[in-house]
């Protein structure tokens, strides 16, 4: 059965650029504008959140927080999406529990083999 | 494929930079407002990282070192200042111009982008951010090609299956570089009664024989450092193994402590507690109140972001093409079905006719954009006009929401632009000298929608000085344009400042001299078949009124006949209809026909259009309201309201100033779409 991925990214393009990619891998996806919106779409098999980290309402750092402490999505696997100069925010969001991240910009190559090492 | 997707980054970016606009001009006015500063710098973020995923790297990397200075007001190291702002805004600007710039042909634009970056440097009075590096670090090769034996000891923390990872997986990744032996370390799993499922109590040695190096070894692991023990030595193959003294602890930063100077930024509120300005209640209301207005906003724009589908403005437009010609045939449809006197087929026309204006009504409503946007565009304008020419003005918008159809928006920016820049350029004075005249140092420029009927209605005012009628009537006799004894009231001579040629401005200025005059407004004004209006008061500014039909495409019209011809008078036009008596043979000396006790003058259509033929003994007048007053329109019968379809006549019949454009009645004849106002100056 297909894995389902959450994306969640406030930029709509980047959003197109990713479901493209993973829907061209075989892969079911689900996105969400932020970390809000994120929370209230995780029904369901989710395998893995893809998460932004600057948005706006809930960022991604606060988002993975929420997923740890959830009771039905505490394992699944979230990646962010960082920049080179967010250093500080990607160390944020390791401590937060994020299980690793990929750094903007990146090609469907990149992004598919980080998928690949999370989730099997 | 990748077309598409750089589209959309396009449309998504020139939206982000609109609202970066908004957001720094909103700063300007506060700058201490936190949440305004998280705008900014999430609307330049998006952009450099979407930039960046899109192949924009100039784009990206001038974006990149624009957010790292917002970065630094985020955290309260720079401040707010109007140099700042400035410079912020022609980086936008630059931002737009790399935006549409084709890749690779910015060297140019990229001195631009320097000598900003030098402006903005200069606001902050900080060396400049470093150059963004470039691009993300390639893993270095490592002695890849020999092959090697590592000595790999792996022991993640307890609580890794906490952060979503897969020891298991990381193995197999392994496995996949080379040939890979294990053993598992289970002498930490407990008993039973102690054993926390979600507990990981294994670690593992491993070794590896690979050509990969150390690097990629190492990026298998790269997710999980922090949480693990992990170790890589190369094996001397000939060493014996000496596994159990390799491990060292990995001293992580602190990552809660980082995290908690993320979020300490400089409270406005504390400072004021403790400079003893407001009680610390006080501040806590206040701040619980940011915190629910803020909420408020954020749940209201996901809500129009969510219920929002982004369509190209061309489908719209030829959706509105085709709703247009099934107007058309629905008309001829009705028209039949009447004739016919079928009963079937009249019930089923008047079904058409019904179900065709819900989609007409709706199809327009589709191109309906709330004005608002428009002119908050014009902030930036003002800001750089007032500060160009030393005044200061306050820039005050009514009536945002009003809506009006897309391609009269697009027309109506320019002429809106001019009369702004006359606003501010001619209107409001500078500061002294509005101190002298005992106003409030700052002008105050007004621009207010809202709706009349089919019509909109908006009006520039300001608060300055107002027309100097004088010079007005001097100009204007100077010009011809009017008896040097003529009789004129404020408002007659306020209008003449519309007239083609008209200039006052005795010095052309820098700003609103560029060679349009305000008959530029009123000729695109009349494009689209609206009015204009002026009002001033001397001494107390200067209010002008732009009168325009919510939609250009389809009109309702009154069908009326004239000598076996058809005409279509815009209905917004006409006020009412009355027979007209006529002495038959008589000299005419003057058409005035009476109505509500006073004398209108009239317009015969089949004499002015040379129509042949005996008139029928009762006639009708449609009266209509015209920028020359109340006019009649002489025609030989009303058939009735017509929805219509406007289309243009072509460049032939320019010359022909009395029609606007033709449409196809249900018969398949062509009728002609009378300019009332044109038509009026013939009466």
């Amino acid at each position: 059965m297909a894995k389902t991925i959450l994306t969640v990214d406030d930029s709509a393009s980047v959003r197109q650029l990713v479901g493209f990619t993973l829907r061209g891998a075989g892969y079911e996806v689900v996105e969400a504008v932020d970390g809000e919106d994120a929370l209230t779409r995780m029904k369901g098999a989710i395998h893995l959140v893809l998460t932004d980290l600057n948005m706006p309402r809930m960022d991604g750092i606060e988002l993975v927080k929420r997923i740890r402490t959830s009771a039905a999505y505490k394992y699944v696997p979230v990646i962010m999406l960082t920049t080179e100069s967010q250093e500080t925010r990607k160390q944020a969001g390791k401590a937060a529990g994020a299980t690793g991240w990929i750094v903007k910009p990146f090609s469907a190559e990149q992004l598919l083999a980080v998928l690949k090492r999370v989730l099997g | 494929m990748m077309d598409r997707h750089i589209a959309a980054f396009r449309e998504e970016a020139a939206e982000l930079l609109r609202e970066l606009e908004v957001s720094l001009l909103e700063l300007e006015e506060r700058p201490g407002d936190g949440e305004v500063v998280g705008r900014v710098f999430r609307a330049l973020h998006t952009i450099k990282g979407s930039g960046a995923m899109f192949g924009f790297t100039l784009l990206s990397g001038f974006t990149h070192r624009v957010e790292t200075i917002f970065d630094g007001v985020r955290e309260g190291r720079i401040a707010v200042t109007p140099p700042l702002i400035g410079a912020t805004l022609a980086a936008r600007d630059h931002i737009q111009a790399l935006l549409a710039a084709p890749e690779g042909a910015g060297s140019e634009l990229d001195g631009v982008g320097e000598g900003i970056l030098e402006q903005l440097t200069r606001a902050v009075g900080e060396p400049p951010p470093p150059p963004d590096p470039a691009g993300p670090s390639v893993s270095a090769a490592g002695p890849s090609g020999t092959i090697a034996t590592w000595r790999i000891r792996f022991e993640p923390a307890p609580d890794i299956l906490l952060t979503g990872a897969n020891p298991l997986l990381l193995l197999r990744d392994l496995r996949e570089l080379g040939n890979l032996s294990l053993v598992a370390h289970m002498d930490r799993v407990p008993d039973l009664a102690a054993f926390d499922p979600e507990q990981c109590y294994v670690h593992w040695d491993l070794i590896l024989t690979t050509a990969a190096g150390k690097d990629a070894i190492h990026d298998v692991f790269i997710f999980v450092e922090d949480r693990a023990n992990i170790s890589i030595e190369p094996v001397a193959e000939t060493a014996a193994g000496r596994l159990g003294d390799l491990l060292v602890a990995r001293g992580d930063v602190l990552p809660e402590a980082v995290e908690g100077a993320v979020k300490e930024r400089p409270r406005v509120g504390e400072l004021l507690v403790s400079r003893g300005l407001a009680s610390e209640e006080q501040v806590r209301a206040a701040l619980l109140e940011q915190q629910h207005l803020g909420a408020l906003k954020e749940k209201r724009q996901r809500v129009e972001a969510e219920s929002t589908l982004r369509v190209p403005a061309a489908k719209l437009d030829s959706l509105v093409n085709i709703v247009g010609e099934l107007v058309t045939m629905q008309a001829r449809l009705s028209g039949y079905s009447l004739e016919s006197g079928d009963a079937e087929i009249t019930f089923i026309a008047g079904e058409v006719e019904r179900l065709t204006e819900t989609l007409r009504e709706s199809a327009m409503s589709m191109r309906m954009l709330p004005i608002g946007e428009t002119f908050a565009r014009f902030k930036r304008l003002v800001r750089d006009l007032s500060s160009d020419l030393g005044k200061r003005v306050d820039l005050l918008i009514e009536g945002a929401a009003t809506e009006l159809d897309k391609s009269v928006i697009e027309v109506l920016v320019d002429p809106l632009v001019h009369l702004i820049r006359n606003a501010i350029d001619h209107g409001i004075e500078s500061p002294e000298r509005r101190a002298a005249a005992g106003k409030p140092p700052v002008g105050r420029l007004l621009l207010a929608a809202s709706h009349e009927g089919a019509f909109v209605s908006i009006r520039v005012s300001d608060d300055g000085a107002g027309l100097d009628h004088g010079a007005i009537r001097a100009r204007a006799v100077e010009r011809g344009l009017i008896a040097p004894d003529a009789l004129l009231s404020e408002q007659q001579l306020a209008a003449l400042i519309l007239k083609p040629g008209f200039s006052t401005a005795s010095a052309v200025s820098e700003i609103s001299g560029r060679g349009v005059g305000t008959d530029v407004v009123q000729r695109a004004v009349e494009d689209l078949r609206g009015t204009l209006a002026v009002q001033s008061t001397q001494g107390q500014g200067t209010s002008v009124t732009l009168r325009i039909p919510l939609t250009l495409a389809i009109i309702d019209g009154l069908l009326v006949e004239a000598g076996g011809d058809c005409f279509v008078v815009p209905l917004s036009n006409i006020s009412s209809c009355q027979e007209l008596a006529r002495e038959r043979g008589a000299v005419r000396r003057q058409s005035l026909v009476t109505v509500r006790e006073q004398l209108v003058p009239y317009v015969v259509l089949r004499e002015h259009f040379h129509i042949p033929g005996e008139a029928p003994p009762n006639e009708q007048v449609i009266i209509a309201e015209t920028r020359e007053g109340p006019c009649g329109l002489v025609v030989d019968r009303v058939i009735g309201d017509h929805h219509t379809v406007v289309k243009r006549l072509g460049n032939l019949y320019r010359h022909v100033e009395e029609v606007s454009g033709a449409t196809i009645l249900g018969n398949g004849k062509v009728a002609l779409i009378l300019d009332v106002d044109k038509l009026a100056r013939a009466a």
